[in-house]
């Protein structure tokens, strides 16, 4: 990095914003914004009882285009996933990552063939488990990592994610308390994605078209 | 970029007259205004989201310096790497140097207005290296060797059957015989392009919605999950941003986000919204080798503790030239520079200068809209009026002002385009007057305004009274 580059650009938004040497009330202000993480106006919509709120995340996820299935637990999944594309005359193969709440679901009773690791860009289909979700507005959340390679989140034609019923939160505020929790405070995981239906593109004519550069169809197992 | 806002009378004129564009640009107002506010209507909340975004804004600009450390030691605790860059140029630099060191020779990009406004692409053309647009728009726009006429919509100003003869142009690989009639055929072939060149590119280049000062966290909101694969599948991931775009935390994050698709698209929330901090981790299995950021300065902190340091407070939604009426009329690219409309009226003159970019802040009919409608809530028209202050200062205002006048006769002369620019200035307008319903200059006319009052409008056009009064011809162009 240019030091000196950054030494300018910062003296002159230091005179712009009046700094002075001392300025304990600026830097005071800062501090406490970074440690408290105030929340702002959280919209009503959310703030339900855990039904209420599961059913509001299946029906915004649906708005946004979505598929969603209830499932009774992890056991249904396989099946779930081999109808799905055999409804749909698709190969019944799919890609997933390391997730070890996945790890002990036999797909053995099906037809599906099961592959591991980050997609190549190959692969038709894939399963991912998310961390959390939003029912204000039906959003997903999921982290990076070798559990659930971000790459299985575009590449594939049809995404396929499980989502406990127990984590969908109200709002994304929530989710974010959730990470800091689980990664401590200030720090992230290298992505965290948050995916609201499938891909989409209205660059043509304003024309709203799904399956853009990421999947084409997103269909939502929630567990439990 | 070659810049044409001295032009912008004759890019008008010329806007005016071109077919094709006027016929792209009725899909403006249709794809827009309407999802905007029903978007809005849906959360009893959204004002005053808009009051906490704005409220977010202006605290981080008034401790911008204090944000900007933070930030930036954040992202080397996660491995990741700032620029300051000057300028353009310097970013330029700054990028080349990254590009050799890699030695790279391809660069995808995800959609990002700071590599516009830093005129990356042709840059890297000169060094050797291939830029490759990867959003649908954006790539559309490249084939055609143009620039984006909108800042979330790049190309807008163009029609399906334009995209459809840009395609057989220039994807010769491809059967000639193939239907690209629909829409969705277009969108298939584009992602099928466009999807090896992801896995080869050396550098994946975003811009960024927000950088966020607790985490290190640069975040991109997207529809098609371009800038996701970008960032992703290349081995560099470079993000482009200016300075105005830090916030302080996640959670101040998640209130802008709240108003910002609502703001652009209709959306409740974007497709995809991607938060991304430092480069791939010893553990994953895919993401980038590297991950530095690129901050930009170029003529941003000179605003700051100005007039026009709200400009600053702007999140690139868009919502305001998709209610403007000049914008509506004359397209993106009349205004000669990177950012079109009442945001690019503002922040052109601000980054270019008053001498190349003085006319811009003229093509308003002040009616208000963009102000009613930015979730930021910037004064726009104010701002425009503070740079006709200061182009009068500067002794440029007698041609500005000929120039106002001049597009009101133009819009005049065009009664059907006249009347749908000033029925919703009128309402404005009225305000405007206030309790003694005279307008001491009115917007477009200063140079006459400036001598005499007008009667304030009563908040009906002249033609909509009429035609209620009886005249059923009225309303006829
Ligand atoms: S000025 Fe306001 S309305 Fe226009 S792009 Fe910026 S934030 Fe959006």
């Amino acid at each position: 990095m240019s030091g000196s580059t950054r030494d300018a650009v910062m003296g002159r938004i230091r005179r712009a914003v009046g700094a002075t040497p001392d300025d304990s009330e600026r830097r005071e202000a800062v501090a406490a914004r970074l440690a408290g993480s105030p929340k702002g106006v959280i919209p009503k919509r959310g703030q339900l009882a855990p039904a209420e709120r599961l059913a509001l995340f299946v029906d915004m996820a649906r708005k946004a285009d979505a598929t969603v299935v209830e499932i009774p637990d992890y056991a249904a999944i396989p099946d779930e996933i081999a109808t799905y594309l055999r409804e749909r005359n698709l190969p019944a193969e799919i890609k997933m990552g390391d997730d070890p709440r996945l790890a002990g679901i036999d797909f053995s009773e099906t037809a599906l063939s099961v592959a591991k690791g980050p997609s190549d860009g190959d692969d038709l289909s894939s399963l991912s488990h998310a961390e959390g979700a939003i029912a204000e507005s039906g959003t997903l959340m999921l982290t990076s990592g070798p559990d659930n390679p971000t790459s299985l989140n575009f590449l594939p034609e049809y995404h396929f994610v499980v989502l406990k019923a127990e984590d969908v939160a109200g709002d994304m505020e929530s989710l974010f308390a959730g990470l800091r929790e689980r990664f401590g405070k200030g720090v992230m995981p290298r992505s965290v994605n948050f995916v609201t239906g499938p891909s989409r593109s209205a660059d043509i004519e304003q024309t709203l078209l799904l399956g853009a550069h990421g999947p084409r169809r997103l269909h939502i197992l929630v567990v439990g | 970029m070659q810049i044409t806002s001295q032009t912008f009378k004759a890019n008008t004129v010329k806007a005016l007259a071109d077919v094709d564009l006027q016929r792209a640009l009725r899909h403006v107002e249709k794809g827009f205004i309407g999802k905007r506010q029903k978007a809005a209507d849906a959360l009893p909340e959204f004002e005053a989201l808009r009051d906490s975004a704005m409220a977010i804004k202006q605290h981080t600009l008034k401790h911008l310096d204090l944000y900007i450390d933070a930030y930036v030691e954040k992202v080397e605790a996660s491995g990741g790497k700032v620029h300051f860059a000057e300028d353009a140029d310097h970013a330029r630099r700054i990028f080349l140097d990254i590009a050799r060191r890699r030695k790279a020779k391809t660069v995808t990009k995800g959609k990002t207005m700071i590599s516009e406004e830093i005129g990356l692409n042709k840059f890297l053309e000169q060094n050797g290296i291939t830029p490759v647009e990867t959003d649908l728009g954006e790539y559309i726009i490249q084939l055609r060797d143009e620039h984006p006429s909108h800042i979330i919509a790049p190309a807008v100003h163009i029609n399906r059957d334009q995209v459809e003869a840009d395609f057989r142009k220039f994807h010769v690989d491809l059967d000639p015989e193939r239907d690209l009639t629909k829409p969705e055929t277009l969108l298939s072939e584009a992602r099928q392009i466009l999807r090896q060149k992801y896995g080869e590119a050396d550098i994946g280049v975003t811009g960024a919605n927000f950088l966020i000062a607790e985490t290190g966290t640069s975040v991109i909101v997207t529809n098609e999950g371009n800038g996701d694969l970008t960032q992703l599948l290349g081995k560099c991931h470079v993000v482009l941003a200016s300075l105005e775009k830090i916030v302080p935390t996640l959670e101040d994050t998640a209130q802008i986000l709240r108003v910002l698709a609502r703001s652009a698209t209709g959306q409740e929330m974007s497709v995809y919204t991607t938060l991304s901090t430092g480069p791939k981790r010893a553990e994953d299995r895919d993401g980038p080798e590297e991950y530095h950021v690129i901050l930009l300065d170029n003529g941003r902190s000179n605003m700051l503790g100005t007039e026009f340091e709200d400009m600053l407070r702007c999140i690139r939604c868009g919502a305001c030239m998709n209610h403007c009426p000049v914008y509506h009329a004359v397209g993106g690219h009349s205004y000669g520079w990177v950012y079109p409309g009442p945001m690019g009226a503002v922040l052109t003159p601000s980054l270019i200068g008053v001498d190349k970019a003085g006319h811009l802040p003229n093509a308003s009919t002040f009616c208000g809209r963009c102000e009613a409608v930015c979730p930021m809530r910037i004064p726009l028209p104010k701002m425009m009026r503070h740079w006709r202050e200061k182009e009068f200062e500067s002794h440029l205002q007698p041609t500005a002002a000929r120039f106002g006048l001049g597009v009101w006769a133009f819009f005049a002369r065009r009664p059907k385009l006249y009347r749908s620019a000033v029925s919703f200035a009128m309402p404005a307008l009225k305000l405007l007057g206030g309790r003694k319903r005279r307008l001491r200059s009115l917007p477009l006319a200063g140079g006459w305004t400036k001598w005499r009052d007008l009667p304030a409008p009563e908040g009906r056009t002249f033609m909509q009274a009429y035609a209620q009064s009886g005249h059923a011809d009225g309303g006829r162009s």
